[in-house]
């Protein structure tokens, strides 16, 4: 019985890949164990291994065939003397592949299946004829670490498999190369020894990148991130503080569990001393971690693995930077306001496109950074659109969208025509099973009955 | 104590004089400190060095100019030993804003860029990583600095040590790693917390070298500094010092220190004192009379008085001192 060959799966994220290589042709014999090809994914190059025995009837998929989707057929294995025309005829049954004349690896992958956000570029802090670059949020991070490095030579990076591996999610990709390994350097997995050097280098006048594998590791850190970067400028009268940033992956990512999925994002943002920067799109990924990498306080940058791979247009400026402490409004809109951060605001601009074929016009406001926390610009618009519903991927308890709730019920509370809502990620464990993890996440549809209900409609 | 003793070393009046002075200054500082928390000027928790005066003045005499240093909490003797100002110490012990930290700080955090102090850390052990780090950045930016990262012996048992440890071997970080051993962790003796006799034989699983030291001989002390300190600055990563001392007082002032023989202390104190050794070695070498060294004690009476009434008179920190210093401010 002749048997399809399918594109695997190698990452919790992957949806797509390129088939970069094939190591056999047909007609070979290969037995379990035998590496079939090279498939590159977002976030490497991965050999792929053959499970059954057979003779190789065909390639499906042309070697170089970039966004070829997991579980499409890439090639029919026949049993021992066994012709392709007397096995029922696979290639009728693979799904369509894009056409081999991407050999550009890693094409963007989107994590969602549903239909691109529409990206509106709107307050653009940039000079007039700044032309626009598309860059994935992983690139853009990738950019203002090495454009950091190269101008400041106090920077480095450090962590766990950022340098020969070339990042565990690719994100210093190339970095060992230009810069070395006196400034790209791994460390061995020991977050709380690690960070506790890092935070030493500051004091003795370097600025560290510390890249934690995910943020839930830092857990293992926690101590010095708090006890001696956030609060020794307080603690020394002024004297010496840690001017350095803890970037990495944070929330959830896909079917990887409760230990490796969660949202620390109001956890730092409890913190005084500490600066909390989490992005959504690329430009200001870029952007924000300049201005982090430059910051002489302790910053947390809060990124997340589901957007590394998405394509936002950034400025194309030799030294593009904005600000730490500002909110972007997103869309403007006068009959409610959505206030979101990091991968929240793809829920919150999907809401926004529906609320507007309701007729709603919502204004979307990205914190970006949720210390210093910019609850002017939210308490403004809440002022003109009398509504407020947050989103965000954390718990509900003491979460951000709890805090901004209570700023709001202070310096709004007469403009307020309904009680503030907060979509949050459920107050449970992230479950491990597909549908319950679905069901943990915020989604548009939460989203969507709140906005309803604050409209009363 | 199972450490090594100098043998006789060739050192000259003025080095005797000096370490004389310095602990003599530390004792009579923590005395003074102790007094003050009885009078309730200062607060909070005060954990005083008196005992191991000759550690940090024996290690500081085996340090150059520009080389740092970090420790935990019970830091006083440390900041004295550097350089740092008995005023602006006591003072922050009295929470005033003549104080290094302007009194936001405590016993437990004070530091000094100028001398190159780094604190001054309240979370036992954590200052270990933190010196590495300091070291790490001195031999990235290659200016042929050493740090020393001073813990105790019940420190030493924290994981962040051993990971420390890892990574200092690794890169070859320039580091004396100085385990204070004054055999008591808070109330916990070595025996019942510490799996190995000799702690610096911990190294050895990382490649680090180490050695005992008597505590209670500032030459030693400072003989070990030195071999330690070369070998660091040559480019061989680090080195531990396990310095064998002992605590006169309890862990912290509100320590009653049942778990030890009033006995235990006060042989200790009658045959091993570090201050009296130097005073004997004064003398006896006919280096100096016991006039000389009244004199001495008279002036550092002085000092530590001035710095008394410094720490009363210096007012407390202005209202508004709550809210500065949580983030520093971007150069122009």
């Amino acid at each position: 019985m002749a048997i399809e060959i399918l594109m695997p799966a190698l990452s919790p994220t992957m949806e797509e890949g390129t088939l970069a290589k094939w190591l056999v042709a047909e007609g070979d014999k290969v037995s379990s164990g035998d590496i079939l090809a090279e498939i590159e994914t977002d976030k490497a190059t991965m050999e792929f291994e053959a499970v059954d025995e057979g003779i190789i009837g065909k390639l499906l998929i042309a070697e170089g065939t970039a966004n070829v989707a997991v579980n499409s057929a890439i090639a029919v294995l026949l049993d021992e003397g066994e012709s392709l025309s007397d096995a029922a005829s696979p290639a009728q049954t693979a799904a369509p592949a894009a056409s081999a004349a991407a050999q550009t690896p890693a094409a963007p992958i989107s994590a969602s299946a549903q239909a691109p956000v529409a990206v509106q570029v709107v307050e653009h802090d940039v000079p007039a004829g700044t032309s626009f670059k598309s860059l994935t949020v992983r690139e853009a991070i990738r950019e203002a670490m090495s454009e950091e490095m190269r101008s400041d030579e106090t920077v480095y990076l450090m962590g766990e498999e950022v340098a020969e591996y070339q990042g565990a999610y690719k994100i210093s990709q190339g970095m060992l190369d230009e810069f070395g390994s006196k400034r790209v350097i791994d460390t061995p997995i020991t977050e709380h020894g690690f960070a506790g050097i890092a935070v030493g280098a500051a004091f003795g006048g370097l600025k560290p990148v510390v890249e934690f594998m995910t943020f839930n590791f830092a857990m293992q850190a926690m101590d010095h991130i708090i006890n001696s970067a956030a609060k020794t400028l307080y603690m020394s009268g002024g004297q010496m503080g840690a001017p350095m940033v803890f970037r990495g992956p944070n929330g959830a990512a896909a079917r990887v569990g409760a230990q490796h999925s969660q949202d620390y994002a109001a956890w730092y943002a409890h913190i005084p001393g500490l600066k909390v920067v989490m992005p959504y799109s690329a430009d200001d990924a870029k952007g924000l971690l300049k201005s982090a990498i430059r910051d002489p306080n302790p910053v947390i940058f809060l990124e997340n693995e589901i957007l590394y791979g998405q394509s936002f247009q950034v400025p194309d400026l030799p030294d593009y930077t904005v600000p730490l402490g500002k909110a972007r409004i997103w869309r403007e809109g006068n009959d409610i306001t959505l206030v979101s951060f990091g991968i929240g605001m793809k829920y919150a601009l999907e809401a926004a496109d529906q609320l507007a074929e309701m007729g709603v016009s919502a204004e979307v406001i990205d914190l970006r950074c949720l210390r210093p926390l910019d609850t002017a610009t939210v308490v403004n618009s809440v002022k003109k659109t009398n509504r407020c519903v947050t989103i965000e991927e954390g718990f509900p308890v003491c979460s951000i969208g709890s805090h901004i709730s209570s700023v709001l019920m202070q310096e709004a509370f007469d403009y307020l025509d309904a009680p503030v809502i907060t979509c949050t990620g459920k107050d449970v464990p992230m479950p491990y099973a597909a549908n319950l993890e679905k069901l943990a996440l915020v989604t548009t549809d939460e989203v969507m009955t709140a906005a309803k209900s604050v409209l009363y409609r | 104590m199972a450490a090594k003793k100098t043998s006789k070393t060739n050192v000259s009046k003025d080095d005797l004089l000096h370490y004389y002075r310095e602990m003599l200054l530390i004792r009579r500082f923590e005395e003074k400190a102790g007094q003050l928390y009885g009078m309730g000027l200062i607060g909070g928790f005060c954990h005083l060095y008196i005992g191991q005066e000759a550690v940090v003045v024996g290690l500081e005499a085996a340090a150059e100019e520009g080389d740092k240093r970090v420790t935990s909490y019970r830091d006083h003797g440390h900041m004295l030993a550097c350089g740092m100002e008995a005023n602006g110490v006591m003072a922050e012990l009295t929470g005033r804003s003549g104080g290094y930290s302007k009194g936001k700080g405590g016993s437990m955090h004070m530091f000094s860029k100028e001398k190159h102090f780094y604190g001054g850390h309240g979370i036992v052990g954590a200052q270990v990583p933190i010196g590495a780090g300091l070291a790490f950045a001195d031999k990235y930016l290659g200016n042929g600095r050493v740090t020393f990262a001073y813990f105790g012996d019940g420190a030493a048992n924290q994981g962040q040590v051993y990971e420390t440890f890892n990574m200092a071997a690794l890169w070859d970080l320039p580091v004396v790693f100085v385990i204070e051993n004054n055999q008591y962790a808070m109330g916990t003796s070595q025996q019942r917390s510490t799996s190995s006799a000799e702690i610096y034989e911990r190294g050895r699983a990382f490649g680090i070298p180490g050695e005992a030291v008597d505590g209670m001989d500032v030459l030693a002390v400072k003989a070990a500094g030195e071999a330690a300190v070369a070998h660091c600055r040559s480019g061989k990563g680090p080195y531990i010092l396990e310095i064998k001392t002992y605590r006169y007082r309890g862990h912290s002032m509100s320590d009653p220190a049942k778990y030890r023989t009033r006995e235990e202390v006060q042989k200790i104190r009658e045959e091993k004192d570090a201050i009296e050794h130097v005073r004997d070695l004064l003398l006896t070498g006919k280096h100096c009379s016991e006039e000389d060294l009244k004199a001495i004690d008279k002036d550092i009476k002085a000092v530590v008085n001035e710095s008394a009434e410094f720490a009363k008179q210096s007012p407390e920190p202005a209202l508004d001192e709550l809210w500065t210093d949580i983030y520093a401010q971007a150069e122009a």
